[in-house]
């Protein structure tokens, strides 16, 4: 039986009182006031009308479309009671300079309240590089924590005891190496692996598509990230083994749409890969997670986030065979938009944060990040980092947002939006599996391309002053003099990493590790999953980059497509 | 411009080991589109790197975008690669996310100018315009 939320008497009726409306009342009313703008649109693009009502949504079928919260298509949040048992995870990211100051920030941020780690990587560690490398050496420590080996990791968790918090580790193509290191802090903490709660990146395409930095081609990228899930699923169960990540491609310029389908189309594509490893799909989709950004289009977001869980349970239902609700959960975390931050008057950004972070929780989001406001031209100072956690407290335990699940359904516009998001991002999935997937996908450079044209898009209207962004083309203070404390990383930094790294490789037993690394290029010759033996070559202290050396050999690397 | 004028020639390059492009790609496109010849290096450079295909391509201008935070090593050794080189006839402009406090410390070392975030792509042309220091 089709349960639709309104009666055809209604529709008819209300079909007729429109028609009149607009003929008498929007027309007069245009004659003498005419609207700001000729056409209204979303951030993304989609042509937006005047006001939303009941024939917007009159095919919405309520069990079917939105059902209720905890149920499917999950449309109204993966949980029964949502906020109200508990709130989402609020989580800053951070790390930088030495492990002693990330191990002292995560401590200040736990005494502050926040209730679980996210930690920063320098660039060398993030694309698998050594401090000591020729490369590495004018970023060590500044755009997070350098780790070279598991001495670093020690450090960084000295005094936080891994059984008591959950740790969100934004690490990509060297995400075996990474997680391994973590395993063996628990370890020597007396904290076996099944009892380790937390998150790895983990997702290898949207390397190619956003953020860049891919070590690995597409192919041993992908199955590089899809033994991590399947060691996850068979030893770390509370672990979250790949977070499937729209963020950053939002942030290379991508539409909410573009996000939205690029990242469900990359879930699709791992998917796959682990069911081609003879997986079972139950097996293993309640541990993948995902991340999404949000930007300042307030109602296009909340849609974006609705539309992302309904669609993701629909195709793990309905194209993977799913039985398990939990497979079909789309969980996320959200961080707010870095590019929506603008130098300008930095203090604004605390307004935006504020509207994006409401978005997110009016979305249904898992876990937050607040942006700080002067992270347009640094990492953030303490003071800005507190206002961001505070933003995120206030929302919880002062707005009043928190006590109904998904207050917003059945606003019109709302139901209407997450509908056209929904179709919109399908339009790109088909197109996609019609390449061949994502992998195929990201060789051609589609998803690239379609970024590129965007981004450009977008700049272009600014400039024509289509949109305005206050402070940046409107609303502009000449006389503005910059008065937020910047944080600086000390150069000191740079000698203490490299002098760690020197003591470890003389005090540890160099033969061991040579075999370990000869193990490991073996197993992943053999197209064995590589991650036991990657945890022992870490337990004996090689270092990430001797590591990441070995995959290079027999996988090789990734050569940039040049798209602009 | 005539026809029978070259057209500026600009390298767009990504010093160090941020991948963020964004400003990168739309700076180059802004660039192409209003008339010049424009050269994409990709990602991962190494300041060595970027003079040598700067010499290998012969361009007017070489513009650095970084948003790691390392370009007050990285960017200096640049102008000073092409100065041992003998080369002082090609405008160097940087962009990204650069503290303003950075920013004089930069022109010292032979930066003409530095865009940070907002800057209208309009603002960047005209520079080039203006600045170019070759005659084509």
């Amino acid at each position: 039986m089709v349960i639709v939320v309104f009666k055809d008497e209604l529709i008819e009726e209300l079909r007729k009182k429109m028609e009149k409306w607009e003929k008498e009342c929007v027309q007069e009313e245009l004659r003498r006031h005419p609207e700001r703008q000729k056409e209204f649109k979303t951030l993304s693009g989609i042509p937006v009308k005047r006001v939303y009502t009941p024939l917007d949504v009159q095919h919405l079928d309520y069990f079917k479309d939105l059902g209720l919260p905890g149920e499917y298509p999950f449309t109204r949040g993966i949980h029964t009671t949502m906020y109200r048992g508990r709130f989402w995870t609020m989580r800053q990211f951070a790390g930088y300079g030495t492990a002693e100051q990330t191990n002292q920030r995560f401590k200040y941020l736990l005494k502050e309240g926040e209730t679980g780690l996210s930690m920063a990587f320098d660039f060398p560690t993030i694309i698998g590089l050594d401090s000591d490398h020729p490369m590495a050496v004018n970023e060590i420590g500044i755009c997070g924590v350098a780790v070279d080996t598991l001495a670093d990791m020690e450090i960084i968790f000295d005094g936080i005891p891994l059984d008591k918090v959950t740790t969100s580790m934004t690490i990509n193509a060297p995400t075996p190496v990474l997680l391994s290191m973590y395993i063996a802090v628990g370890e020597k903490q007396g904290v076996p692996m099944h009892k380790l709660g937390g998150t790895v990146q983990n997702d290898a395409l949207k390397e190619f598509i956003a953020q860049k930095s891919y070590v690995f081609p597409p192919e041993p990228a992908v199955k590089l990230v899809t033994d991590v899930i399947e060691f996850c699923v068979k030893n770390v169960p509370k672990w979250n083994p790949i977070s499937i990540s729209g963020y950053h491609i939002r942030e290379a310029g991508a539409t909410a749409v573009q996000e939205l389908a690029f990242t469900i189309a990359d879930g699709i594509a791992y998917v796959e890969s682990m069911l081609e490893r003879g997986m079972n799909v139950d097996e293993f989709a309640h541990r993948l997670s995902f991340f999404f950004a949000s930007h300042n289009d307030f109602f296009e977001e909340i849609a974006k986030f609705r539309a992302a869980r309904r669609m993701w349970a629909k195709i793990m239902k309905e194209r993977f065979g799913a039985r398990k609700p939990r497979s079909m959960w789309l969980r996320f975390h959200t961080q707010t938009s870095g590019v929506a931050l603008t130098a300008q008057q930095p203090e604004n950004n605390i307004i935006r944060v504020t509207i994006q972070a409401l978005a997110a929780v009016l979305g249904g989001t898992q876990s937050l990040h607040t942006n700080s406001m002067d992270e347009a031209w640094a990492l953030p100072s303490e003071k800005a980092v507190r206002i961001a956690l505070r933003t995120q407290q206030i929302i919880a335990h002062e707005s009043g947002v928190a006590n109904v699940v998904d207050p917003l359904a059945g606003s019109y516009y709302v139901e209407w939006l997450t509908d056209k998001m929904e179709e919109e991002a399908m339009k790109y999935i088909d197109k996609i599996d019609n390449m061949g997937g994502m992998i195929e996908a990201v060789k051609k450079g589609f998803p690239q391309r379609e970024i590129a044209e965007s981004s450009y898009r977008f700049q272009k209207e600014v400039e024509e002053k289509k949109r305005i962004i206050v402070g940046v083309n409107e609303y502009i203070d000449e006389e503005e003099k910059l008065e937020i404390p910047l944080l600086r990383v000390d150069p000191e930094v740079v000698r203490v990493q490299l002098a760690r790294l020197k003591r470890v490789k003389e005090s540890r037993d160099n033969e061991r590790v040579k075999r370990l690394l000869g193990e490991l290029k073996r197993a992943a010759e053999r197209n064995e999953n590589v991650m036991p033996y990657v945890l022992n070559a870490v337990r004996a202290y090689a270092t990430l980059g001797e590591i990441m050396g070995v995959l290079k050999e027999v996988y090789g690397e990734y050569q940039e497509l040049i798209i602009f | 411009m005539s026809s029978t004028e070259r057209k500026i020639k600009v390298l767009i390059a990504k010093p160090g080991l941020n991948g963020h492009d964004r400003g990168a790609k739309v700076v180059a496109r802004a660039l192409r589109d209003a008339g010049m010849e424009v050269i994409y290096t990709g990602l991962r450079q190494t300041p060595e790197q970027i003079v040598e295909t700067a010499i290998q391509e012969d361009v007017d201008v070489i513009g650095l975008s970084i948003l790691s935070g390392a370009h007050m090593t990285l960017l200096p050794r640049v102008t000073q690669l092409l100065k041992e080189k003998g080369i002082d006839d090609v405008l160097v402009i940087a962009g990204g996310i650069i503290p303003t406090e950075d920013v004089p410390k930069l022109k010292e070392a032979g930066i003409a100018e530095v865009f940070g975030p907002g800057t209208p792509l309009k603002t960047i042309i005209e520079f080039i315009r203006r600045n170019v220091k070759r005659k084509r």
